[in-house]
Order: C-alpha cells, then structure tokens, then sequence
C-alpha cells in the first residue's frame, strides 16, 4: 500500500527548473530522508505536496485522493503537516496557543455556533485545550505553556514547530532540516525525538536534513536530488558509496 | 482655562476620540491581516448613517431596529467589498489593492450621491440623547456620556473575541504569517471575511454615533473621518489594535484641545490631525505602540 505518491511531478519557474520528473512513493510507516546540495530543489518537493506551489507537471496522490493543487488548509486537512528550514512559529502568540491554532482545523462550531450552541462549544474548546496541553507535556514544553513562542531557545522552538505540527493530526509529516543549527548531542537528541514521535503517533516521515549524521542514523531510503533531478535511490549504505551523490557533495576531482 | 471649563472640553474630546478609536480599529484590523488600507471604510460610516436615516424614514421602523438593521447591512457590504473588490487580488501586487480600495470609495460616494442626493439631511437626535446634565459644575449632553459607554462596551467585546476565541486566535496567526496559518489548516479566506465583519461592524456603530454627533449627512461625510481615524491608526501603531485605540483618543481630545486653547486656529483643527501624521511619519513611522516592522519573507 502507498500513502503519497508523487508521479512525474515537475515545477518550472519561467524557464528555471526547480524540479523535474520526480517520483517518490512512501508507504506508511516509513521515514525517508531526501538529501541534496543547497538549491536541489528538496524545499520545492515539500512546497508541492503542501500546496503551496501548484506543479507544472505531474500528479500527487494521497492516501487515494488526487490532491494535486489543491489548497494548502485543505491538504492539511487531508492529513499532511510540515514544519519549516527557517522557523515560522506565530512569534506573537503564546505556545499553548500555537498548538491550539493547528488545532482551529478540527472544531466544528463556528463563530455563530459560539454564541448560539454554547455548551457544545465549551465542550470542544476543554477537549481542545486538554489535548494541546498533553501534546506540550509529552515533549517537555509545557511548563512554557503561556510563553511567547518568540521567547523560546531556539532549539526549543523547533521542537514547538513539529509539535505544531503533529497538533493537525497528520498521517505524514514533512521535516524540513530539524536538525539545523544543532550541535552533534542536540541532533543526537532530536533523532530520538523524532524516532519517539513516528512511533506514539504512527506517522510515515519524510525528512530532508543536511546533518548527514541524522539521516543516516535514522532513514530507512534516502533521495537524493541534484539540479532539480533525482540522483540516486536507496538505503543510507548505498547512498555513501554512490559515486554521482559524492560527486554532488565534493565536485569532480580534476587531477592533481 | 477654568478648571470646570477645562473638564468641559476634555469629556467632549474623550466622546470624539472614542468615535475615532472605533472607526480606527476596522483600518488596523484589515492592514494587520492584508497590509493593506482599505480606504473605503470611512465610507461605511456613511453608508450606516444613511440606512439608519432611511430606516426610519421611509420604513418607518423604530430607532432601535434601524440600527441594528444598519449595523448587519453595513458588516455584510464589507465582507461584500472584500470578497468582490479585494479577494480577487489577493496574489496581485500590494499597489493594485491599494488602487481598487480607492475605486470601492469614490463608487460608494458616487452611489450614495445617486440614491441619496447630493444636498444634506438633517438627523433626527432622540430627545433623551440630546437632554444636558450638570455633572459638577460641567455640562454634559447625553450623547457625550453613550458614545464612550458604547465603545468601551465594544472594545471589551472585541478583546474578547480577538484574545480570548479561535477565531481571533487564527485571526492574529493570520495576521503574522499567512502562508504559515495555511499550512496549520486555517482557511484564511474565511478569517480575512470575519476581520472585515467585525471592523465593518465597528464603523457603522461609529457612523451611526457620528450622525448622531454632528446631525447632518451627505455621501462625503464619511471623508475626513475616514482620514483622521487613519490617521489615528497610524499614530498609535497600524496593525496594533490597542495601539489604534490609543491613537483615537489622543487625536480626539488633542484636537478638542487645540481649539479651546488656542481658539484663534479653530480653522486649522482639520489640518492638525494631518500634522500628527507627517509628524509620525517622519520620527516615529511605526507609532506609538507599533512593533519594528519585520518585512514578510
């Protein structure tokens, strides 16, 4: 069975091309990196499948439903969340409320119901707090709770991001280099983190990172992309040893 | 300046300034979440004003009914406005919004020059509202006290709605990332329709207060209100809605106090407003309670 699937999918800006005939297909459970030089197009993968860009070309298939362009609320609605290379928290909210806005997506009342079904409303707005809440406690944050997200360190505030996140209920989450700007015991600490996330909430990951020590300790496959194309396919061992992805890295050796 | 006439003037800039801080939070509300200033909202004071007039002119329903019919007609032509003259330009550039905010504004003034007519109308002010009090030595007419009263009343709703909901809740995420609050699964559009709700509802309480103030309308007299509550917003922060709320007042009473201590530049009382704004402009282009402008990535 196959969750995401990305046939032929291309995205030409005028007449660049960030990304050509891409195919990926994650089934569920997985957690494949995708791997590439700065400018390789892995960011525009997940701007794709997020909606955010519409594809020039191709067809992204989720959990059975065709969601190529379709708008990012709703794809995230379908069970799809993302966290960011550059963080973009709600700086001006606080960090219960952060989760609780990803959370927005779930209730059913509206503003009108507010007034007029105010029980009900009351109801879903506890289930809603209670569950951020527990969601906060289970990665250490919530003793922040009423914290501006922009007062957080900055490697808490990544974490907050994916708890954001996973506060959409998805079935497949995309990371966009956690791992950034961490030094080798925070990464350390991440991959765990990560590790623990994908098994308390079942979810299929696909993870780009630069920090190749995170990738090859926690990817079951790897992509990787270069200019745009797919290079190489397969497992961490397989990537190490492929002379283009090397080539990719290091440049050619010319001589000397 | 006596002391009881000094009271005088301040309860009458503090009924003025209310008007200008609740007009001014529908212009920081729509610039907080679109960037952009939606010169067609001191228009909906008119357009409020007129409906009350009509209400009860030609519909002869009572005061209390025309108004709150006014306050739902007026909340829905803005979300009207936004969905026919702004959300189609939602990926244009930021000037094209600009421009077509102030096509909405000079149609709505043309429109009302063809229903209304051009020549003014006088008002109908309630006797109660029009009643004077001696409160210590300062006489107060009954509408001075309503207005503040009102808006307070709202103000405390609108904190309600803005810190305390979702709605508002998605309404500030919005209003700080848009593309992120997306990708969280908020329908933005949705949000940017309830924004323009709640500010289109503000004006025409604020219109309808207006009329009542100074009895008397036409279609352009929404202009120089307009104007000054932008003004306002300016001044105390655009996108900061207490910060909007603090410009009102201040521009009101400093304007009330202008004329009553220097009497002999009364005339220039419009053109002190426009020189708060090339003043903040110039030293403090964020305002009085404005944050550092981070540009949008």
């Amino acid at each position: 069975m196959i969750l995401l699937q990305m046939e032929g999918v291309g995205k030409n800006f005028g007449g660049l091309t960030a990304l050509a005939d891409f195919n990926l297909s994650l089934a569920p459970g997985e957690l494949v990196g995708l791997i590439g030089p700065n400018g390789a197009g892995k960011t525009t993968v997940f701007n794709l499948i997020t909606g955010v860009y519409r594809p020039s070309e191709g067809r992204i298939v989720f959990d059975g439903r065709d969601i190529t362009g379709l708008r990012p609320d709703l794809i995230t609605r379908c069970g799809i969340a993302r966290t960011f290379q550059n963080i973009r928290l709600f700086g001006n909210l606080t960090v219960l409320e952060n989760v609780l806005v990803a959370n927005h997506l779930r209730l059913r009342s509206n503003p009108l119901e507010a007034v007029i079904r105010w029980g009900r409303y009351q109801a879903e707005e506890r289930e809603m707090v209670a569950y951020s809440r527990a969601l906060l406690e289970a990665v250490g944050l919530d003793h922040l709770a009423e914290e501006e997200a922009s007062s957080l360190p900055y490697g808490q505030q990544r974490r907050l991001e994916i708890v954001r996140a996973l506060a959409t209920k998805p079935k497949v989450l995309l990371l966009d280099e956690p791992a950034a700007g961490m030094n080798p015991a925070e990464a350390e600490e991440l991959m765990d983190f990560i590790r623990q996330i994908r098994k308390d909430f079942n979810l299929t990951i696909l993870l780009i990172e630069h920090h190749m020590r995170v990738v090859m300790g926690i990817c079951e496959r790897i992509l990787v992309l270069d200019h745009g194309l797919t290079i190489a396919e397969g497992s961490p061992a397989e990537i190490q040893k492929d002379q283009k992805v090397i080539t990719a890295y290091l440049g050619v050796e010319t001589g000397a | 300046m006596s002391q009881d006439l000094f009271f005088q003037h301040l309860a009458n800039g503090i009924s003025l300034g209310s008007l200008y801080a609740l007009i001014a939070i529908g212009y920081t509300m729509v610039y907080g979440i679109l960037r952009l200033i939606n010169f067609a909202h001191g228009d909906l004071l008119m357009m409020a004003a007129y409906m009350v007039f009509y209400g009860m002119l030609i519909f002869s329903l009572p005061w209390w009914l025309s108004v709150i019919l006014a306050v739902i007609l007026t909340a829905a032509l803005g979300a009207g406005i936004e969905r026919v003259a702004y959300r189609p330009l939602r990926d244009s550039p930021r000037i094209s919004v600009l421009i077509s905010a102030i096509g909405v504004s000079f149609f709505l003034e043309n429109l009302g020059t063809v229903l209304f007519g051009g020549r003014a109308k006088a008002v109908y002010r309630p006797d109660w509202l029009a009643a004077t009090h001696e409160i210590g030595g300062v006489s107060i007419m009954t509408l001075a006290l309503v207005i503040p009263a009102v808006t307070i009343l709202l103000l405390l709703v609108l904190s309600y709605l803005v810190y305390k909901t979702k709605t508002g809740m998605a309404m500030r995420a919005v209003s700080r990332d848009y593309d992120t609050a997306r990708l969280m699964g908020i329908d933005v559009d949705r949000v940017i329709g309830f924004t323009f709700v709640t500010g289109s509802t503000l004006a025409a309480v604020g219109g309808i207060m207006w009329a009542l103030r100074y009895p008397q309308i036409h279609p352009f007299i929404g202009v120089m209100p307009g104007l000054k509550c932008f003004i306002a917003a300016v001044f105390g922060g655009i996108g900061n809605i207490p910060g909007a709320v603090l410009g009102g007042f201040l521009l009101g009473i400093g304007e009330i106090m202008l004329v009553a201590l220097f009497p002999d530049l009364a005339g220039y009382r419009d053109a002190f407003a426009f020189v708060i704004l090339i003043l903040t402009l110039l030293f403090r282009p964020t305002g009085l309670l404005g944050e550092k402008i981070a540009e949008k990535v």
